[in-house]
């Protein structure tokens, strides 16, 4: 490839903004609610060590948040900006959910978390605890809307094709917002959420128990972290076959090339992992489940399982000749990294608290480079997931409606689709060693003293010390 | 009223709150370093916007979402033809949040001093585009029909840089400063109280002047006199002269109120400037985007509609109570450690 052009340039930018954007989105899913349920324990106990733990996430918790926020607003307005063919053929559909998204859920988030983190000593504790849990369901629906958006382009729903207009037009937004795409998705992707969550208080909790520090603390809030993430690990899994198998039904492609089948099967084995090319011909070496991509697909071990070869050949039927393949080894990579990070994250959380039961602490050499790792293995599971099911789709932007290369802005040059590339990738660097740092710092210094306080005033008197300053 | 002209009119309520309340963000960001004399002083400016600023923030990106779902042809034909001046907004808008968020959880002076420059320009950005991209948009921009049928921006990146969209910039940079020093002299005291009333008088000035200048060009924009644009800039030039006035005379809360409804009034007339289009071109009426032509179907409208009705009042609602939970003025003496990082300083303010 001598260059690139401004359809694989927005392409790459849409990937890097928004992968980038998803590294913060399920840490601040999922941490609101934890952080919420600490309160909730310091609120209900009294205990003080809750309302230390409260702090201390919380303060990680907004760091993590800001940037989570401003890097949302990008995806607002890249649609119309690098995908305006896109956006005018699927405005009238999309745009909805996305509007819904703004008005129930950004306005709830920000409001309530400007109230949390400011009003301490501003509302009664009552209101102040509400004011968490509000801003924990705000991102809760957020993340609800936007993937009933993306459900709709991986299986579009309750729409008319208008010709005259060349677009796509609603019929039914119950339909957009209920059909099982977007129920699965939701449920896939809230627990991953959760999940996520875990691993960064556990492995952050887990750092305070090596260095001695607030074990009282720490050892409840690693006992949190870790158990969040052994339940959401099963629902994830869950979930996960749910998605599988309504993907299978919808878009057969894809799931044929999770698996690099080539040719259709009845009891397809699923690889765990293959030495050699993807491209059909005989692999060096694999090792194999018999049996397991069938019932993964279809919920019957000896069920079909279509292949890439046989697909590709239906699709040049029924949508013109064309390429309707993925990139095959992105997808099966992508796919397997998924699942396999997140069993190692899952086999590192049990395993620690295997070792804590009846008031032990974990023991050996394993413990420390497993902790610093652990917050890390969600985001590389959630990101190749996300890349696996976007990319798999391809060549379409919306599933046998409109292809992602049709999408693309006509107006923009290439020249501006690669400047502001670059000048978004560097600020997102900039914003990640930032970010990196202020977290280090916070959890260098560790939890710290907090008193227990009544409730104050309403409205605060002017000549306090205020509780939280920006 | 048909359902595109209700959501017409809610893109322009949108737009309205927006410049509302992130007009005063961006002003308080632009003056952080001039009304300010220590660390004290800064952190209680900041402390002004903490808990509001990202809600304010919402009204563009529900004015976006709102812009896509109801007249996709718009939001697809302005965000790709004004394509490097809302990329600068945006990284704007990104380095301003997290400038706010980050700025004073570490005390070093250098880090909080970059961090100060960085609010001063992405506040100053965007308050000078919007006005850019506004003043365009009312005008009218070259606007074709692409060989797809699409009515697409043929303009470029200069041809937006024109004399009467650039003094359109010149008045919403200095309308938000003004509006936003005005806000700081209602929730400020002492020191950044006093120097945010001065600056007010001599931004207001201003503000004024170039108002004067962009209103007559736009009035004059039109073959003929309309006569409701021309009043509504009447109103416009009222409001503004009683906001100048309250604030000459102390009552921080009229000059508030008065810069907020000259605002309010401001975006109003461009936008009945506009009806029933959205974007003019300036190569022919046949090319214009209208409400009609760049709208979504009825239903899709139908369906907004619904559910704008059932939410926008509870947000008003809950959004105008988080102002008044934080009604009180901050004072530089309530910041205890300005020097230290928030990160830094273990919280021990909590009395009983």
């Amino acid at each position: 490839m001598s260059y690139m052009n401004s359809l694989d340039l927005a392409r790459w930018q849409f990937a890097i903004t928004t992968v980038y954007h998803f590294l913060f989105v399920p840490i601040t899913i999922g941490l609101s609610f934890l952080v919420a349920g600490l309160q909730t324990a310091w609120y209900r106990t009294g205990k003080l060590h809750y309302l230390r733990a409260t702090k201390f996430f919380g303060r990680l918790f907004l760091i993590n948040f800001a940037i989570g926020v401003v890097t949302g607003i990008v995806q607002e307005f890249q649609f119309g900006m690098n995908w305006s063919s896109y956006s005018r053929f699927v405005g009238d559909i999309f745009g909805a959910p996305l509007a819904m998204e703004g008005l129930l859920a950004f306005f709830l988030e920000s409001t309530f978390l400007g109230l949390w983190i400011f009003g301490w000593d501003r509302l009664p504790k009552k209101l102040h605890l509400a004011s968490i849990w509000i801003a924990a369901t705000g991102t809760l629906l957020s993340a609800y809307f936007i993937l009933a958006a993306n459900a709709w382009m991986q299986h579009p729903v309750g729409y008319v094709y208008n010709a005259a207009k060349n677009r796509a037009e609603l019929t039914d937004i119950i339909e957009v917002l209920t059909q099982k795409t977007a129920l699965a998705t939701f449920f896939h992707t809230i627990p991953s959420a959760a999940f996520t969550a875990g691993a960064f208080v556990a492995g952050i909790s887990a750092y305070l128990m090596i260095k001695g520090k607030d074990l009282q603390m720490s050892r409840s809030t690693f006992k949190l972290g870790a158990i969040t993430m052994l339940i959401s690990f099963i629902i994830v899994g869950v979930t996960g076959d749910l998605t599988a198998r309504v993907m299978t039904e919808q878009q057969p492609m894809k799931m044929a090339a999770a698996e690099a089948l080539y040719t259709t099967q009845t009891g397809a084995p699923f690889s765990l992992l293959t030495i050699g090319t993807l491209d059909g011909s005989k692999s060096v070496f694999q090792i194999g489940l018999p049996s397991m991509l069938s019932f993964m697909s279809t919920g019957d071990f000896n069920g079909v399982v279509e292949g890439v070869n046989d697909l590709e050949a239906q699709y040049d039927k029924q949508y013109g000749a064309g390429n309707y393949t993925p990139n095959i080894p992105l997808a099966y990579w992508s796919f397997r990294l998924m699942i396999g990070f997140g069993i190692i994250g899952a086999f590192f959380a049990l395993l620690a608290l295997w070792q804590m039961r009846k008031g032990g602490s974990p023991k050996g050499k394993w413990f420390g480079p497993a902790m610093l790792s652990l917050p890390f293995l969600p985001l590389l599971a959630n990101s190749f997931g996300w890349i696996f099911t976007e990319t798999a789709r391809q060549p379409w932007a919306v599933f046998g409606l409109i292809k992602t290369a049709d999408g693309v802005s006509t107006v923009v040059s290439a020249g501006a689709v690669l400047f502001t590339m670059i000048a978004f990738t560097v600020l997102y660097g900039i914003l990640a060693f930032i970010e990196v740092g202020l977290i280090l710092r916070v959890i260098k210094m560790g939890p710290a003293e907090e008193l227990d306080y009544a409730d104050p005033q309403l409205g605060g008197s002017s000549d306090k010390p205020l509780v939280m300053s920006y | 009223m048909t359902f595109q002209t209700v959501w017409f009119l809610l893109i322009a309520v949108l737009w309205v709150g927006y410049f509302i309340l992130e007009g005063f963000d961006f002003g308080v960001g632009m003056l952080l370093r001039f009304v300010s004399r220590n660390e004290a002083d800064r952190r209680a400016v900041l402390t002004t916007l903490g808990p509001v600023w990202d809600g304010n923030e919402v009204w563009l990106l529900v004015a976006g979402g709102a812009t896509f779902a109801a007249f996709p042809e718009w939001y697809a034909t302005l965000f790709s033809g004004f394509y490097l001046p809302l990329f600068l907004i945006l990284v704007s808008l990104i380095v301003r949040g997290v400038a706010f968020e980050y700025r004073s959880k570490y005390g070093k002076a250098q880090w909080r001093q970059r961090w100060d420059i960085a609010i001063l320009i992405s506040s100053a950005i965007p308050a000078l585009l919007w006005g850019v991209a506004f003043a365009n948009i009312v005008k009218g921009v070259p606007i074709e029909k692409a060989s797809n049928g699409s009515l697409e921006y043929v303009g470029g990146f200069f041809n937006l840089l024109n004399p009467y969209a650039l003094l359109g910039g010149v008045v919403t940079l200095t309308v938000f400063l003004t509006h936003g020093a005005v806000f700081l002299s209602l929730k400020t005291t002492g020191g950044i109280r006093e120097r945010s009333r001065s600056i007010a008088k001599i931004t207001g000035l201003i503000a004024a002047v170039s108002c004067v200048g962009f209103l007559t060009w736009t009035n004059l924009l039109f073959a003929e006199i309309n006569v409701r644009v021309l009043s509504l800039s009447v109103v416009i030039a009222l409001l503004w002269v009683a906001g100048m006035a309250a604030n000459l005379v102390g009552r921080e809360g009229w000059a508030f109120i008065f810069s907020a409804g000259a605002i309010a009034t401001f975006v109003s007339t461009l936008f009945y400037a506009l009806y029933p289009r959205v974007m003019p071109s300036s190569l022919g009426a046949q090319f214009d985007l209208t409400i009609t032509n760049a709208s979504s179907t009825d239903y899709t409208l139908k369906v907004m509609t619904y559910v704008a009705v059932v939410l926008t009042p509870l947000v008003l609602i809950y959004q105008g109570w988080t102002y008044w939970v934080f009604r009180k003025r901050v004072s530089a003496s309530q910041i205890s450690n300005p020097d230290h990082g928030v990160l830094d300083v273990v919280s021990h303010t909590l009395h009983k």
